[in-house]
């Protein structure tokens, strides 16, 4: 399969955002994924996101690793510079961008395969440095691109589509995130673009590691009777733990909340993110009240969905690294090079 | 034969006892007598309890390869007793702590025994385990300083200036010396038939080690991102460049690094950290030894073929797997030449010491820029923690960093399209953008197949011309990369072609082989690809000779290889049991005994009085040397 790009048709009236641009603006080149793919639903809510948060495409680096999950950045954001690495090391690459370059916005795409089995490391590592971007983890728990082995988010017990039932525990990405200390832990699902644009927007609002778990069903391979990552299994299951709204830095407070419900975790940005209603006791700062939660729904055959644990007080990957806040490349050489005079007294140490 | 300023001696202690300080100690206070002297630190994979060396050559002359005949063996550890009184040459001498009895086991007719009561004398004079055993290295250091007639005042300057500011440590440490001192001047013979007589040779010079050096090196180059993986030999070149950028990086007003020093998850995170930072332009690097780059290669290859600049150090160590992490070894050459899966070739650039690796660093982030790929710099263990005598480094401020082809927002703004891989120059480099300058200069980055236009592709043609494009542009890069080092008048009938820390060894074979009629001419490798006129070389000489540390003759392969010379026509000479060149290797392999030239060092039998005996296979045309462990 070759490059397919977009042909440049526009509907006069489409909207705009406060950079004149419209979500067409947003695209990229068109997706070579099966129709009803999961992963395109996803690329759609990013676009959104994107183009709702006015994010100029050119500030912005995407990056994956290797799949079908991503391929996805090559149909979003298509005047953003992208990086399509080797398989299961994305993150890598992200943190060693950012810390070059810690003004872009960075967006990563991967998928269960590539996070939680040959990934598994960078991704756990990734969480532990906190590397300040939007990591979304396509997760519909079978290897697409090599024609439908399980992967390590199938689930026990269910079928793959020619029958054979997975004997292996699945990596849970939701508590492998909680249980690692992430600082934003968030489960979406593709089918539900209402839910998931705003979780997305929030996780990149988000200073820190903005982890992202969308349920986003493989049409090929994943979607038949059996199998718990399908449309039908996952509508039939998922059910939103916690609701919230993005409450953006300029807004107006118009709404009206009972003001012992709502809970608010601000981001760096001034905007928020307000937990409108959430179970009794639950507390999305309480990692361990969040983690008992979610692993008492999931016994009982949920999917909770929803941004369900945030965290805005811990550092980020460049705080811990105690470096100047600009790019690397815009250091001028004189500030690099300590010259020769310095030398010669470094030299001196070594007689 | 040894005498003034001339000979070498080897110390066997027990690591995590402190003797580190002391060896260096000896090292530097021959240095500071103004004579070219070498050290070599033989140590296990360990933290506290097994035997360790540490071996000094002296040489007026200015020779400091590795000298595997030694006058005298300093003996301080019971357990390897045994091992290193055979290590001394007939005549030589044995210097050992009379505490207690020496094994008559170990006892030789033809070596001389100096006993000196080290751990009683220490055990009367100080107070507190730890403190005695410390203070024995000290005082063996001042036996030592009687026997070869060194200065103590530069000794007790160079103690000063390690415990000025600790009273106690520096009077006990002032005191040690004295007991050592005092006991051999009253009770053995010294000084030594060979000792030291105060030289003018290391004016100017400095004593450094090679990963040390490689990281001021990147200082200079103004490299701002390392991430690695802690892995001997390399560990060192990064904790360097830390210390370095503690102090050189501060960025006056804020207080912050202008540096990002990040230590990853394994080798793989490591390179693509390195790999991240690249694309966003940062002169990115990360130091690893040969376990290293095995993990590495994925990455590697991509960007080789997404033509991203990254600079890696191979503090290469012996091989294969996990080998012998602490002894040395040229066993990476192929790996680095064309690592990873597909049809790829890596520039690769070789310092044969410490000033090299300061000078090649810089080169080397200019080679990864000038033409977007990765660049090896590739040291060894002896290179890189051993301690090294050089001229002291000299930094041109003239230097600007070479960033290749990078287009400015200025550039792209004027521009109507941009394409990542359309070779406009002709050269094979195509200019990049990089992100977040401007949104004409967006592209995608990708390890998968991709046309000029940086577009995901399956054609065969649109593939065909980028990798084709790909090899014109790293064989193009002879052009800067640095050329090789020629020693002799270029007509010799015998050509010796080296590479990196070779170089000592070669030297001196090639004075002593020209002195006993044999003229010699060198030749020493410092990049890869080879430029021309390495082909000319290995054309214009009757007999060639490949010495390189390695036991499958690696560099004569890649010579074959990228230059087209007949394999069959070139001779190895190897050495690969983790020890550092010697000249007699050199020598036993281009004259053989019994035409071998006058030599204070033998050729190596079975029988060699070294820790390991020649056991490599010998078959023409691989004239081997190569030793392996008993």
């Amino acid at each position: 399969m070759t490059h397919i790009a977009k042909p440049p048709v526009r509907h006069p009236e489409l909207p705009t955002n406060a950079l004149g641009l419209t979500r067409r603006d947003y695209e990229g080149a068109m997706s070579t994924l099966c129709a009803g793919c999961g992963h395109d639903s996803v690329t759609a809510a990013v676009i959104q996101a994107a183009w709702h948060m006015d994010l100029e495409p050119y500030r912005v680096a995407k990056l994956s690793g290797i799949g079908c999950s991503s391929k996805t950045p090559t149909y979003f954001l298509g005047q953003a510079h992208g990086f399509n690495s080797v398989h299961g090391r994305m993150p890598a690459i992200a943190t060693g961008a950012q810390a070059a370059a810690p003004d872009l916005t960075y967006i990563g795409v991967s998928g269960d395969g590539d996070s939680l089995s040959i990934g598994l490391g960078q991704l756990c590592h990734a969480i532990r440095r906190n590397v300040n971007m939007l990591y979304i983890l396509e997760n519909n728990g079978v290897y697409g691109l090599t024609k439908g082995q399980f992967s390590a988010s199938a689930d026990l017990g269910s079928r793959a589509k020619r029958g054979q039932v997975n004997l292996q525990s699945p990596i849970d990405p939701v508590l492998l995130a909680l249980g690692l200390g992430a600082t934003f832990v968030a489960r979406g699902f593709s089918g539900d673009k209402a839910q998931l644009v705003p979780m997305l927007e929030a996780a990149i609002r988000h200073r820190g590691f903005g982890f992202v778990d969308v349920v986003s069903p493989c049409v090929a391979f994943n979607d038949h009777e059996g199998s718990t990552k399908s449309y039908r299994y996952t509508r039939d299951h998922m059910a939103q733990a916690v609701e919230t709204d993005l409450v953006l830095p300029m807004a107006e407070i118009t709404a009206s909340y009972d003001p012992g419900a709502a809970r608010e975790v601000r981001f760096p940005d001034g905007s928020a993110v307000r937990f409108r209603k959430v179970p009794e006791d639950y507390d999305p700062t309480d990692r361990d009240g969040v983690e008992r939660y979610v692993r008492a729904r999931q016994a009982e055959g949920e999917i909770p969905t929803g941004i369900l644990y945030v965290n805005e007080d811990a550092p980020d990957h460049v705080d811990t690294l105690h470096m100047v806040d600009t790019r690397m490349v815009d250091l001028p050489f004189e500030a690099l090079c300590p010259g020769s005079d310095r030398l010669q007294e470094v030299m001196a140490g070594f007689r | 034969m040894s005498g003034i300023n001339d000979f070498a001696f080897k110390i066997g202690t027990v690591n995590g006892t402190g003797s580190a300080s002391a060896n260096g100690l000896l090292m530097k206070t021959i240095f500071r007598m103004g004579i070219p002297v070498s050290g070599k630190n033989l140590f296990p994979s360990n933290i506290q309890g097994l035997p360790t060396w540490y071996e000094i050559r002296v040489s007026g002359e200015g020779h400091l390869a590795r000298r595997a005949e030694f006058d005298l063996v300093v003996a301080m550890n019971p357990a390897s007793y045994a091992r290193d009184v055979t290590e001394v040459r007939s005549g030589g001498w044995v210097l050992h702590d009379a505490s207690w009895p020496l094994p008559d086991k170990v006892r030789r007719d033809d070596v001389t025994f100096l006993g000196v009561p080290l751990a009683e004398l220490c055990n009367e004079r100080f107070q507190g385990t730890r403190a005695r055993i410390l203070l024995k290295n000290i005082a063996y250091a001042g036996v030592l300083a009687a026997l070869l007639d060194m200065d103590l005042e530069v000794m007790d300057t160079l103690l000063q200036e390690t415990y000025g500011r600790k009273k106690a440590l520096l009077d006990s440490n002032f005191e040690a010396v004295r007991l050592g001192w005092d006991h051999a001047r009253e009770h053995l013979p010294s000084p030594l038939p060979f000792r030291l007589a105060p030289m003018d040779a290391t004016r100017d010079h400095i004593i450094i080690d090679g990963n040390t050096a490689a990281a001021l090196g990147c200082v200079y180059a103004g490299a701002t991102v390392a991430a690695w993986y802690p892995i001997t030999p390399s560990t060192s070149l990064v904790d360097a460049f830390g210390g370095f950028s503690s102090k050189l990086r501060k960025d006056p007003e804020s207080g912050r690094d202008r540096v990002a020093i990040i230590q990853a998850e394994d080798e793989l995170a490591a390179v693509g950290m390195v790999v991240g930072a690249s694309w966003m332009g940062a002169r990115a690097f990360t130091a690893t030894s040969g376990p290293g780059i095995s993990l590495m290669s994925e990455f590697i290859g991509l960007a080789y073929y997404a033509e991203i600049p990254a600079v890696i150090f191979d503090i290469q160590r012996t091989g294969p797997s996990t080998g012998m992490p602490t002894r040395t070894q040229q066993g990476d050459l192929l790996m680095v030449a064309y690592a990873s899966h597909g049809d790829t070739r890596h520039i690769a650039l070789f310092p044969a010491d410490p000033g090299e690796c300061f000078t090649m660093a810089v080169e080397a982030f200019d080679l990864a820029e000038r033409y977007q790929t990765p660049v090896f710099v590739v040291s060894d263990l002896d290179i890189g923690m051993n301690d090294w005598v050089v001229p002291a480094f000299r930094w041109d401020d003239a230097y600007r960093p070479d960033r290749g082809k990078v287009l400015s927002a200025e550039d792209l703004e004027g521009m109507e399209r941009f394409h990542r891989y359309v070779d406009v120059d002709g050269d094979g480099i195509a200019a990049r953008s990089l992100p977040g300058v401007h949104p004409r200069g967006a592209f995608f980055t990708r390890g998968s197949g991709h046309d000029k236009y940086g577009r995901y592709t399956e054609d065969s043609e649109a593939y065909v011309e980028v990798v084709d494009r790909l090899d014109r542009k790293i064989g193009g890069a002879v052009e800067r990369a640095p050329v090789p080092e020629w020693v002799g008048s270029g007509d010799a009938g015998v050509g010796i072609v080296t590479v990196g820390g070779c170089r000592g060894a070669v030297l001196e074979a090639r004075a002593r082989l020209e002195s006993a009629g044999i003229p010699v001419d060198v030749m020493r490798v410092r990049a890869f690809p080879f430029g021309p006129e390495v082909r000319g070389f290995l054309e214009s000489h009757e007999r060639v000779y490949v010495v390189e540390q390695n036991r499958d003759a690696q560099l004569r392969s890649l010579l074959a290889l990228d230059t087209g010379f007949p394999l069959e026509r070139m001779t190895s000479i190897l050495s690969y049991g983790g020890m550092p060149l010697s000249a007699h290797e050199v020598i036993a392999g281009v004259a053989p005994a019994p035409t071998a030239t006058p030599s204070s060092d033998p050729p190596p039998t079975p029988d060699a009085a070294t820790p390991a005996s020649a056991s490599a296979s010998v078959s023409p045309p691989m004239a081997s040397t190569g030793r392996s462990p008993s």
